[in-house]
């Protein structure tokens, strides 16, 4: 394809950054994150299946500092991507289009998300 | 090269959506409706397996509404995957070979994810 300099929408570089565009871009990075962590979740299915050692040694990855770290991550982009996507659907049915509204439903995602990540992982740890 | 005067629009327009048009948004969102119905009962899955061994998981997995869920869950999740690679590249890669590379590529390692963690969850379901 021919490539002529012409300028790109949209302009990054002039934008203020506010909380509508952060989340978007959040929404979009969380989903291609996601879409690593379905692979490493068929990867551990692979190896349950195996049994015996290949499981062993599946829940060892698992369970060790970087795993737990990879599941940190993961279960953040989840929870995010899950609440954000219900903030998407509730445009699809047409609500929440106001400016106020739109930034609302923004920070309660991010204060939402933040309230379940932390809970998962006070009970997958035992904290409490 | 064109043989008649009307502008690109006037013979693009009348001619319905190609019949795919809503096709894609539409599935997004019925995929995305089903993952929201199963995440919370797949986190609260994995978190009743922290710290479990390989077999007790392996058990955990095998029982019949667990099985039958993740594999729900991970049909969902590979179909909802793919169609959101699809507009990541769709959006940024502008070099057409490249282009069509990559959508095969989404396409054949999203379906190879989703039937290995139908296979996996079959397999453990049968022998666990």
């Amino acid at each position: 394809m021919a490539t002529r300099e012409r300028p790109l929408s949209p302009h990054l570089q002039v934008y203020r950054w506010q909380i509508t565009m952060v989340m978007s871009i959040l929404h979009r990075a969380s989903g291609v994150g996601l879409t690593l962590g379905a692979f490493g979740l068929a990867w551990w299915l692979l190896a349950m299946a195996q049994g015996g050692e290949a499981a062993g040694r599946a829940m060892h990855i698992v369970g060790s500092p970087i795993g737990m770290l990879l599941l940190f991550g993961f279960s953040l982009a989840l929870v995010y991507h899950l609440l954000n996507g219900i903030r998407h659907l509730m445009w699809d049915a047409g609500r929440g289009y106001d400016i106020p509204e739109v930034y609302k439903s923004g920070y309660t995602v991010g204060a939402l998300t933040v309230v379940f990540t932390v809970l998962i992982w006070v009970l997958a740890l035992g904290v409490v | 090269m064109r043989n008649d005067l009307r502008t690109p629009l006037g013979r693009a327009r009348g001619l319905g959506s190609g019949k795919t048009g809503t096709e894609h948004f539409w599935i997004q969102r019925v995929t995305a409706i089903a993952l929201a119905l199963l995440v919370p009962w797949l986190i609260g899955m994995l978190v009743s397996m922290a710290g479990a061994d390989a077999d007790t998981a392996r058990e955990t997995l095998a029982r019949p509404w667990n099985a039958i869920l993740l594999a729900a869950f991970s049909i969902a999740m590979f179909w909802h995957a793919k169609l959101g690679i699809q507009v990541v590249i769709e959006d940024y890669v502008h070099t057409r070979a490249s282009e069509i590379a990559l959508h095969l590529l989404n396409t054949f390692l999203c379906t190879l994810g989703a039937i290995a963690s139908v296979y996996a969850i079959t397999r453990i379901a049968l022998t666990a």
